[in-house]
């Protein structure tokens, strides 16, 4: 396992100042080609073009090109286009624009507080950086290229186009009056459709965290979280959000990211918890929550900002997004309270952190199905995934001896899979207009386990080879607060 | 001089305060402490899994007392400090050299 992680050559600190002026550089010199391209007004992944007249402008006879409607939005878009501005429905966009808050909300600092107090003290700053450091890293890699790879059709069904890359094109023109739209959502601006797929690219990596909480090397984690977000995440949403994606393409359901998000996240998690083994003590030593408050108030941040998650992921303000809206409060209230009761009947006491847990376990299975249930079928959602999942968190991981510290795997890629399947065998066909079957979901249950796992362990194994996983058992006793960020919370 | 140290149940520290002021004793110290004696700790249960807690909360005092207030001092300390139930706690008294006042340089009792 990786826990021969001492001084290496890469560790030196010559190396850490080279790979801060590589960064440096590559962040400086990036928005080069965009520039240019602003001059040319030509923006990305043109398809047919039945001209509506974007006027071309008068005043500045830049002699270049045109103001072009090369890619003006066709009857039926499959790539990003431009539209007129009439057409960018302005009740979506201010939902939208709320709901991306909300859901980055939802990671910093819901999971931060819902994770953070749920280690020991001496962890507690460490934990709060992931989920912080995780929505940086990831906000600029998405803009580099995960925006691109994630949304835009590519040559394969398995992975998107460079054409958005560093969100070249995205954006409105004042003189034509035109704002390129997401083929996914054309009714809201590209940028604020972007920009709410990243909270949920942010939060997908934030969630591995759970699993190895209090042990992993914080340059270790940022690596890894990079890559992976590029490698696993971007594809596997491509796979199911893109409609030339080949799960899309099979018909699997995913309306606000069950799969991509929660099961993704939840192998992911095991992987490392695999990977980096468990934490010393693990079993003998008490590792009891530092600050359920915490934990509780994170819940609670998770619960309301998922309306952002499910409600947004409509990415319209109408009758749809109200029910994903209905039938997310209803699983998350059922879950909650099915997780209490079942506590209650088998411990003896209903514990304010199982009710929370319970309220999660909902939110995450009701993600896929959101969109396409009614109300009962939600209560059953919400009851199967707080019973499964308080079986899952609580006797899972002693029964097959691994440490999956804050139960990512256990709460999120279980309930992720309940999710899934369920939305399968209870999607309304009336009225969705869509239809799957629990068969047609194992697709992408399977593919995303399999995927996801092979890479996770992958990835993972190629960090520890280089500049290793894991903390030493030093740093580990003294607490990571300490040892790798030189702060501490008294 | 004698030095008493009292380990009592927390809710109780407001009564012992009361009763040694009554008695004229004029300072203590006082420290939150764990401990067990004969009385049980308790169990905590975090997503099922099962801590069990042998150390139990307790109030320590810490006063210094001339000799002959020694016994008296105590007798309050127990009156005020007893529940009848398991737990009440100990009081351990024991000699004391020398005691001094920062702030005048006063020494022994002269610093009580």
């Amino acid at each position: 396992m990786g826990t021969d992680c001492s001084v290496n050559k890469y560790s030196g600190r010559g190396t850490r100042v080279m790979a801060g002026a590589l960064a440096c550089l590559a962040l400086v010199l990036a928005p080069l080609p965009s520039l240019r391209a602003f001059a040319d007004a030509s923006s990305a992944p043109a398809t047919t073009s039945s001209a509506p007249a974007a006027a071309a402008t008068t005043a500045d006879a830049t002699a270049a090109a045109p103001v072009a409607p090369a890619d003006a939005c066709p009857a039926m878009p499959t790539a990003p286009c431009t539209v007129t501005n009439d057409k960018i429905n302005s009740g979506d966009t201010a939902w939208m624009l709320t709901s991306m808050a909300l859901v980055l909300m939802m990671t910093i600092p819901g999971l931060a507080l819902f994770y953070g107090g749920m280690v020991r003290k001496k962890n507690v700053l460490s934990t709060l950086m992931q989920s912080f450091a995780i929505t940086a890293l990831v906000t600029v890699l998405w803009w580099f290229i995960g925006y691109s790879l994630a949304f835009t059709p590519g040559s394969t069904p398995y992975l998107g186009g460079l054409s958005r890359m560093f969100m070249n094109g995205a954006l409105s023109l004042a003189d034509s009056k035109t704002t390129t739209v997401s083929h996914l959502a054309p009714t809201i601006p590209e940028v604020v459709y972007s920009m709410f797929q990243l909270t949920f690219a942010i939060i997908t990596p934030a969630l591995i965290c759970g699993s190895f909480a209090e042990r992993m090397k914080f340059s270790a984690m940022l690596w890894f979280m990079g890559i992976w977000s590029l490698v696993v995440y971007a594809p596997i949403a491509h796979w199911v959000w893109e409609p030339s994606g080949w799960l899309a393409a099979k018909g699997v359901l995913d309306f606000a990211g069950g799969t991509v998000v929660h099961i993704n996240a939840g192998i992911a998690g095991l992987a490392t918890a695999l990977m980096l083994g468990k934490r010393i003590g693990y079993g003998k030593e008490p590792m009891a929550p530092h600050n359920v408050a915490f934990t509780v108030i994170g819940a609670s941040l998770l619960w309301v900002g998922w309306f952002g998650f499910n409600a947004g992921s409509e990415v319209a303000a109408d009758g749809r997004a109200g029910m994903a809206m209905t039938v997310t409060q209803i699983a998350t209230a059922a879950a909650a309270l099915a997780w209490m009761f079942a506590e209650w009947i088998i411990k003896g006491k209903p514990s304010v952190l199982g009710i929370a847990s319970g309220a999660v376990a909902g939110l995450v299975a009701i993600t896929p199905a959101s969109g396409f249930v009614l109300p009962n079928a939600s209560v059953l959602i919400g009851v199967v995934a707080g019973v499964v999942c308080f079986v899952s968190a609580t006797s899972l991981k002693k029964v097959l001896g691994y440490d999956d510290s804050l139960d990512a795997f256990g709460v999120h890629c279980i309930g992720g899979i309940i999710g899934a399947l369920l939305t399968g065998a209870l999607v309304s066909k009336e009225y969705s207009g869509m239809d799957s079957t629990v068969l047609t979901q194992l697709w992408g249950v399977g593919s995303t386990l399999i995927y996801g796992f092979v890479m996770s362990l992958i990835i993972l194994k190629v960090i520890d080879m280089t500049i290793g996983l894991r903390v030493t058992p030093e740093e580990e006793r003294e607490g990571l607060d300490i040892a790798l960020h030189g702060e501490r919370v008294e | 001089m004698k030095l008493i140290t009292a380990t009592i149940k927390p809710f109780k520290l407001d009564e012992v305060r009361s009763a040694l002021t009554e008695l004229g004793v004029s300072g203590m110290t006082v420290i939150e402490v764990k401990g067990f004696g004969r009385q049980r700790g308790h169990t905590e249960i975090y997503r099922g899994a099962e801590y069990t807690v042998d150390f139990v909360p307790k109030t320590r005092l810490e006063v210094a007392v001339k000799d002959e207030m020694a016994e008296p001092a105590v007798e309050a300390i127990m009156k005020a400090a007893r529940t009848g139930k398991v737990g009440d706690g100990k009081i351990f008294v024991t000699d004391m050299h020398r005691a001094y006042r920062i702030r005048t340089g006063e020494t022994d009792d002269g610093a009580l």
